[in-house]
C-alpha cells in the first residue's frame, strides 16, 4: 500500500488558497494576496508562487487583473466544490471503504457519519 | 548571466576537479547548489566570481571574465562565504565603508533585514558570533541589491528563528533581474526557497532542472513493499520505502535528498 504523501508545494499553497476561498475569508471577487506578500509570509519562492497562481488562473478560480492582482472569481467556490468532491470519491472515499471492511465496522459504531448524513440530506 | 563552456580546473597537481562541466543560468531564478563534501561547490562559486581563475575564458559572469575583476562585475556580485574574517569594526562602520561600493545599496532594506534578523548596528563585529555575523553578512548582501548573489552554506550557524526569517527575507527582497545561487548541504533549510536545482557530481552537472520540473514528471512516495515496475531508485525508511517514480503531474512534494541520493549514484532522469 501507498501513505498518504505530504503533497507537492504547489498543491499546499493552491489547496491553502482554495480553503480560504469556501470559508469566506477570501470572498468572491476579493483580491488575494500578491505574489511578494505570499513569498515573505511564507518564505517560499516568489516563481513557486507565481506557478501556483497560474495554474489557479488555468482552473478559473482566480483571475489576473494586469498591474492590480489576482481575484477570487465568481465561479469559484463552486469549482473548488466540485474538485474537492472528485478528491474524495477518488482518494478518500476508497480509502475509507478499506478501513470499513478491514475493520468490520458496523451501522452501530458508525452512527455518527450516518446522522450527519442524515442531516445533510435534510438541509439540502 | 552564468555561462560556463567545457571548465577544466585542478589545483596544482591533484586530481581534475571539474571535466569539461557546462551549463547557464539566467535572471530570476535561487538556485541551489547541491554536491558531497570535496565535489567542489566552493571552488565553483570561487571561479564565478573571480576569487581563482578559470583556464581559456571558459567562464562567464555577466558578460565578463569574473577574474579580470573589473569594476562593472564587482559592483553587481556579492559573495557570502562560508568562513570569513571580519575586520573589528561597528557594524554601522562597516556599512559606511562597504556600502558605497555598489550603487543601488538599499539602506532602508538593510535596516529592516536588520530588525527582522534582531542585529543591533552598535554590535562590534568581532564581539559577535558566528552565527550574528553571518546574519549580517546576508543581510547586506541582499542589501547591495547586486544581480548575481552567491551564498555558501548561509544556514550554518543560524539559529531556528533565523532560519525562518532567512527564507522569509530571500524570497521576498530579490526582483526579476537578481540571480542567487545557494550552495548547501542543508536541504530542508531551503527546500521552498529555490526554484531550480544544480547538482554536482565527479566533475560535472548531473542535474540542472526546476523543482516544478522535477514536480511534473517524478513521483515522491512511501510504500510499505516495493513492487516491481517503474521504480527508479529507493531508500528504506521507517515506516518502508522512500520511493523516486517516472510519474506525470503526481503532484508529490519533491524529496530534494532522495532525488539527490539518486542522482549521485548514477540513476538516469530522463
Amino acid at each position: 500500500m501507498e501513505f498518504k504523501d505530504t503533497k507537492g508545494i504547489f498543491q499546499q499553497i493552491a489547496d491553502n488558497i482554495c480553503d480560504k476561498i469556501i470559508s469566506g475569508e477570501f470572498p468572491v471577487g476579493s483580491k488575494i494576496p500578491s505574489v511578494r506578500e505570499q513569498a515573505a509570509a511564507m518564505g517560499v519562492n516568489q516563481n513557486t508562487i507565481m506557478r501556483t497562481y497560474m495554474e489557479l488562473q488555468r482552473d478559473n478560480i482566480i483571475s489576473n487583473q494586469r498591474g492590480i492582482g489576482f481575484f477570487v472569481t465568481e465561479s469559484a467556490p463552486q469549482k473548488i466544490i466540485n474538485m474537492r468532491k472528485e478528491e474524495f470519491f477518488d482518494v478518500h472515499l476508497p480509502e475509507f471503504m478499506r478501513q470499513v471492511k478491514l475493520l468490520n465496522l458496523t451501522k452501530d459504531e458508525l452512527k455518527p457519519l450516518l446522522d450527519q448524513l442524515n442531516e445533510n440530506h435534510e438541509n439540502k | 548571466m552564468i555561462e560556463i563552456n567545457n571548465l577544466n580546473f585542478k589545483y596544482g597537481k591533484q586530481a581534475k576537479l571539474f571535466n569539461e562541466l557546462s551549463f547557464s543560468e539566467e535572471a530570476g531564478s535561487i538556485v541551489g547548489l547541491l554536491g558531497k563534501n570535496g565535489a567542489g561547490k566552493s571552488t565553483l562559486l570561487k571561479l564565478l566570481t573571480g576569487l581563482l581563475a578559470a583556464p581559456n575564458n571558459s567562464i562567464q559572469t555577466l558578460g565578463d571574465n569574473p577574474f579580470k575583476r573589473l569594476p562593472r562585475f564587482l559592483e553587481e556580485v556579492y559573495f557570502v562565504p562560508e568562513e570569513y574574517e571580519l575586520p573589528a569594526v561597528k557594524i554601522s562602520e562597516f556599512i559606511q565603508a562597504n556600502a558605497q561600493f555598489y550603487p543601488r545599496f538599499d539602506n532602508e532594506k538593510l535596516h529592516q533585514i536588520m530588525i527582522d534578523f534582531e542585529l543591533d548596528p552598535k554590535s562590534r563585529l568581532s564581539k559577535m558570533s558566528y552565527g550574528q555575523r553571518k546574519k549580517f553578512l546576508i543581510a547586506f548582501a541582499l542589501s547591495t541589491n547586486c544581480k548575481l548573489l552567491v551564498l555558501d552554506e548561509p544556514t550554518n550557524g543560524l539559529d531556528i528563528p533565523s532560519k525562518a526569517v532567512f527564507r522569509k527575507v530571500v524570497a521576498s527582497s530579490l526582483s526579476d533581474d537578481q540571480l542567487v545561487l545557494i550552495s548547501t548541504h542543508q536541504v530542508k533549510d531551503i527546500e521552498n526557497l529555490i526554484d531550480k536545482l544544480l547538482i554536482l557530481d565527479k566533475g560535472c552537472i548531473k542535474m540542472h532542472s526546476s523543482i516544478w520540473e522535477i514536480s511534473e514528471n517524478y513521483s515522491f512516495t512511501t510504500v510499505s513493499q516495493l513492487t516491481e515496475g517503474e521504480i527508479l531508485y529507493s531508500e528504506v525508511a521507517p515506516s518502508g520505502y522512500k520511493v523516486l517514480k517516472k510519474a506525470k503531474r503526481a503532484n508529490t512534494n519533491v524529496d530534494i535528498e532522495l532525488l539527490f541520493n539518486a542522482v549521485t549514484q548514477g540513476v538516469t532522469l530522463n
